[in-house]
């Protein structure tokens, strides 16, 4: 069980506590400033924000005394000779990489460039081979004008096996840490294609990915057109039927159970809101054979609340969850998503929560 | 030498406005400036070295148009404003 958590909103980043049962801000940083991700780098207890100023570009700030002071680092940026004449809008997500490799991290960026560090941040690379994949001129915008990365997963088990996914472009991995690339997603569906293109792999808009750590050939995935769940690292996906809405933008997986993970259902793809505006969490603990739906704890009337992409985490023993919405809602739960508390309803829209 | 002056937001970045700089152009001024001040050429401009899309700069108390502001010949006594736009929010 966590005591604490990382909030990014579009107002700045809290950093909440817990004192018994109860959660609450103990610090705000880059107070009205958007944070686009957040990163506590376990490995050496640095922490990292990714800002957003609206009218001055994305900015990287770093901390290594825990928040106390931050100082900032020049962002990844494009090379002036990057194919296209790219240039950031943001930083998506924000990963560290493997134990063995200290000081790596890993940025994912709208337009979707991935960028690699290998000294806390201090320096940045394009990671070229991604971005020159022929397949690149068929990726396109998914909710921004440009194609972006928001899933980058290191495995657990070889660092230097990175996947990534990409609203749209689809997923893709490395087995020699980015100097190559193959693209996966064999049975992904994309029904905002022609029919004919609905299995093309590159055209797929995986919302948001997910890995079991304890056995991460489980991946599972919420894309644009329902949930799909794969056991080979991504290469071949199963969709998994549903009784209810199948479309929204955040999962978790159970970090040891393979067969067990979380989503945060919405009408699609129109409206994008809870249906009936009753909010609630969905389940299933037999790898996607049966869900179920959780709604204690959680507004079961006017509620239009929508969690993103990097919204809803889980701790390392898959009983504590965090949630945070766009309308500004955090939730908590303590049995695995089946009750849930909510700790603020009047934060800035949240990007994306971190128990740390 | 122009007199750059910054948007209060950015004193964040440039505490000791405003800053001399001498350039031919908006963009020769900023050019100096940010050899003096590397870390404010991000905010300015973008990946590409172009203005970013939500500042707007004053010279000498007109508005440039976006497209041509780095391009603007200014005199040596010139008073630029670097300013953000409110189409950024």
């Amino acid at each position: 069980m966590n005591d604490r958590m990382l909030v990014a909103t579009r107002k700045g980043l809290l950093t909440l506590v817990r004192k018994g049962r109860t959660w609450g801000i103990a610090r705000t940083d880059f107070p009205g400033v958007p944070v686009t991700a957040a990163l506590l780098d376990a490995r050496d207890a640095t922490l990292y924000a990714m800002l957003k100023h609206g009218h001055f570009g994305a900015k990287l700030h770093r901390s290594n005394d825990d928040g106390a002071t931050w100082t900032e680092l020049a962002a990844p940026a494009f090379p002036a000779d990057a194919a296209g004449s790219p240039t950031l809008f943001q930083i998506w997500t924000l990963e560290a990489g493997g134990a063995d490799q200290p000081g790596r991290l890993w940025a994912g960026a709208l337009p979707a460039g991935l960028f690699c560090s290998d000294d806390r941040g201090e320096h940045w690379e394009l990671v070229s081979a991604l971005w020159n994949v022929p397949e690149r001129e068929k990726w396109f915008g998914g909710g921004y004008d440009d194609a972006g990365i928001h899933t980058i997963s290191p495995d657990p088990r070889d660092a230097s096996k990175v996947f990534v996914a990409i609203s749209c472009g689809g997923v893709w991995d490395s087995n020699d840490s980015g100097k190559s690339w193959a693209l996966r997603g064999d049975g992904l569906i994309a029904a905002y294609m022609p029919p004919e293109q609905a299995g093309v792999r590159e055209s797929q808009d995986p919302h948001r990915v997910a890995r079991c750590h304890a056995a991460p050939d489980t991946m599972w995935m919420q894309h644009h057109c329902g949930i799909f769940r794969s056991t080979d690292t991504g290469a071949t996906w199963a969709q998994l039927k549903l009784p209810g809405d199948d479309f929204g933008f955040a999962v978790a997986a159970h970090p040891k159970d393979p067969l067990t993970a979380w989503f945060v259902p919405a009408i699609k793809d129109e409206l994008r809101v809870p249906r009936d505006g009753a909010f609630a969490v969905t389940r299933t603990s037999d790898g996607g054979k049966t869900w179920q739906t959780f709604r204690d704890g959680l507004p079961q009337r006017e509620a239009f609340d929508l969690v993103y992409r990097h919204g809803l985490d889980v701790d390392a023993s898959g009983t504590q969850l965090a949630m945070g919405s766009t309308t500004g809602s955090l939730w908590v739960s303590e049995n695995a998503g089946e009750g849930w508390q909510l700790v603020n309803a009047h934060l800035p829209p949240i990007y994306a929560v971190r128990l740390v | 030498m122009a007199q750059l002056h910054f948007t209060s937001w950015l004193r964040q970045v440039v505490p000791d406005g405003p800053i001399e700089a001498a350039g031919r152009t908006v963009g020769d001024a900023l050019g100096a400036l940010f050899v003096q001040r590397p870390h404010v050429r991000s905010y300015v401009l973008d990946d590409r070295g172009l203005l970013r899309k939500h500042v707007c700069i004053f010279a000498d108390g007109k508005r440039l148009p976006h497209a041509g502001a780095l391009a603007q010949s200014i005199r040596p006594d010139s008073k630029l404003y670097v300013m953000q736009a409110l189409s950024g929010g």
